[in-house]
């Protein structure tokens, strides 16, 4: 009976993490920026790719290829903020969200006709690869560093946006473009360098999340739901919300495959009902009244 | 007047069926190829489109005689509705004598109306449940079932001293079919299943699932899996886990397919599964099969469905030839049904019963070699009919 808990406790931790790491670029645009950015599946697509293709095809070790694929991603997202993104900031949400899905079509054709339509894996080190012994189960080393790269992730952000004066710019910027522009902040750099940072971290899930979520080209929109529930229940833009949202979403999930698998997956979606019923704001923030 | 009237629609009626003749002989033999072109599964229709492609080339372009015209027609993914529309176009439109194809059992089951209608002899390149070639009397099948690659694993199985074994299979058709064909014939050799697990099509992350095959204590786990991320997932856990370590076996069928086979790694050496088709199967026909293909459709893989294309396309040079070109859908289902042939995978036959493919499965073990991994057969279980039918 423990280590059945136990079992829940460890699997959904790993499995929050791995959500956590995808969706949390996706909480940076659409909840920090306001900007409804539904191609941030292919930039966590092509972010893998460009991992795999460096391993595969050019021998690089694990992260110095994992860096080269979020640098690209960064730069790909950078041309296409700066070219046509930036003029959607103001337009409606409706314009967003087409623009988005027109885009990530675009990419997943275009990824289908370079690399074809099969899997691509991400070759992990040997030392990645390894069992981590627990006691009464093993774990993938893996997992370890998904649950660790996950915190840094949710520490930086939130010192980042809360702490630092790029965080107060930002702030000021999506509020009130207008009056900041006037106070001298530089508009521009922060959206683009906003943007970057989300689709960076996109790229950085891509990656570490390849292992439950292989990578193929419809990756861009297969698990674009799932990033968009997590997200929602976390609140918008609330990287804490984001995080604990992730941690319960993954508990629960792996609980129901454990006790009530026949169930299919309807309890991650029940959960996130009743959170959102609750909660509409975000898991953190109390419903106004 | 009334005399001339009958003479004038004599002679037209003569002109007409002389034309008719002479343009059976001239035009092509359309055949009708239906299968996913686009979206997610499209690798299918890649590897459908090289196995006709290779088995036309390899014919000097002609099927037993005749020009042919290849019409490929897209159905997406699991889609009746669609495919229902796209057959009916090949059928009445561009009136197609033979059609070939089908990945999805909903999509070949929409079907048959149309082609026992139509009298269209109709070749099944995939779709495995096993009642689909019950449903007209113009099926005939060149790929496999669960039914009849299941069977013959629970009973090695059993033989092996295996007692107690969980099922874990992905929660939809093919997987309770798989789950129901180990289940009956495993319990009926006297072993026992501990466990059913149907594993939700959404899952991710598959560690849960292992972790209970774990705690069952079985010494073996029968499992389906559909191609790609859920099967490369499954596969992963399985050995992260350590179930091979803890000396629970892995029984499975198409897992291990060429498609995914180099995916997986070292992960998958080792592995077993009960199957119609090894790309490492050692014959001239299969070498034949294998050179034809990287000579016409070098992004094509050898696999289960590349081989049922080329077999289907062997059984539509058979009918041709059996009806000598001209349309006739009774004669040519007749001439099916009584074929023996060696193909790639083996010598095969057509059940005159059921318009299945009788055909050996074989134990396969996967092997490191200098090509990558490779599925060894390494026990050969003899010709097998479709365990899913009553005899």
């Amino acid at each position: 009976m423990e280590e059945l808990a136990l079992n829940i406790l460890i699997d959904g931790t790993t499995y929050g993490m791995v959500l956590f790491v995808i969706a949390v670029g996706m909480s940076v645009t659409l909840g920090l920026m306001r900007f409804v950015n539904l191609s941030h599946g292919a930039f966590a697509m092509i972010g893998g790719y460009v991992t795999a293709h460096c391993i595969q095809a050019w021998g690089f070790g694990f992260f110095s290829a994992t860096l080269l694929g979020v640098l690209f991603t960064i730069a790909l997202a950078g041309t296409l903020e700066h070219t046509v993104l930036r003029h959607l900031y103001r337009r409606s949400e409706l314009t967003q969200v087409l623009f988005t899905i027109g885009l990530s079509f675009f990419l997943i054709a275009t990824t289908n006709a370079i690399a074809g339509p099969q899997i691509q894996l991400i070759a992990l080190p040997d030392w990645l690869n390894a069992q981590v012994d627990l006691g009464f189960r093993v774990l993938p080393a893996q997992r370890l560093l998904v649950i660790a790269v996950g915190v840094i992730v949710l520490v930086a952000i939130s010192y980042a946006v809360a702490k630092t004066r790029f965080g107060v710019w930002l702030r000021a910027a999506v509020d009130n473009p207008d009056a900041a522009a006037s106070l001298g902040i530089p508009i521009r750099l922060v959206q683009s360098t906003t943007f970057a940072c989300g689709a960076a971290l996109a790229a950085l899930g891509g990656v570490l999340g390849a292992e439950l979520m292989p990578l193929e080209p419809f990756y861009a929109l297969k698990y674009l739901v799932l990033v968009l529930v997590v997200v929602a229940v976390g609140g918008m833009g609330d990287i804490k919300g984001t995080f604990m949202a992730a941690w319960l979403l993954g508990t629960i999930d792996t609980a129901s495959q454990y006790l009530a698998s026949s169930w299919g997956g309807i309890f991650f979606f029940v959960a996130m009902i009743l959170f959102l019923a609750r909660r509409p704001d975000g898991i953190l923030k109390a419903r106004e009244t | 007047m009334k005399h001339s009237r009958r003479k004038i629609l004599l002679t037209a009626a003569i002109t007409a069926l002389s034309l008719h003749a002479f343009s059976a002989q001239a035009t092509p033999v359309k055949i009708g190829i239906v299968g996913p072109f686009s979206g997610p599964f499209a690798h299918y229709g890649v590897l459908f489109k090289g196995g006709v492609e290779s088995y036309l080339a390899s014919q000097g372009g002609k099927l037993a005689g005749q020009a042919i015209e290849i019409i490929y027609r897209d159905s997406g993914g699991p889609n009746p509705g669609g495919t229902k529309a796209v057959v009916q176009e090949l059928v009445v439109k561009d009136k197609v004598d033979y059609l070939g194809g089908f990945i999805f059992t909903p999509n070949a089951m929409a079907i048959a109306p149309i082609i026992q209608q139509s009298k269209t002899p109709t070749v099944i390149f995939n779709a495995a449940t096993s009642a689909i070639t019950a449903k007209s009397d113009y099926f005939v099948r060149t790929s496999y079932t669960l039914w009849q690659v299941t069977v013959p694993e629970a009973q090695w199985a059993a033989k092996q001293g295996i007692k107690r074994v969980v099922t874990a299979v992905s929660d939809y058709g093919p997987g309770i079919d798989a789950e129901n064909a180990f289940k009956s014939e495993f319990t009926k050799q006297g072993g026992q299943v501990v466990e059913s697990i149907r594993m939700p099509m959404s899952t991710k992350d598959f560690a849960p699932f292992v972790q209970r095959i774990k705690a069952t204590g079985a010494q073996a786990v029968y499992t389906f899996l559909p191609g790609g991320p859920p099967n490369l997932g499954f596969v992963k856990a399985y050995n992260q886990n350590g179930l091979a370590d803890a000396g629970i076996r892995f029984l499975g069928t198409a897992e291990m397919d060429e498609f995914d086979l180099q995916k997986f790694g070292d992960d998958a050496i080792g592995l077993t599964t009960a199957f119609h088709y090894s790309a490492a199967h050692d014959s001239e026909a299969n070498k034949r099969f294998k050179s034809a293909l990287k000579a016409t459709a070098p992004e094509a893989v050898a696999n289960y469905a590349s081989v049922g294309a080329w077999d289907g396309m062997y059984v539509i040079e058979q009918m041709i030839q059996a009806t000598k070109g001209a349309r006739d859908g009774d004669k040519a289902m007749a001439a099916a049904k009584s074929l023996k042939w060696e193909s790639p995978r083996g010598p095969v036959s057509i059940d005159p019963q059921t318009r299945h493919i009788t055909q050996n499965v074989y134990l396969r073990k996967v092997e490191k070699t200098a090509d990558g991994l490779v599925n060894r057969e390494i026990q050969n279980f003899g010709a097998q009919r479709d365990h899913g039918t009553k005899p």
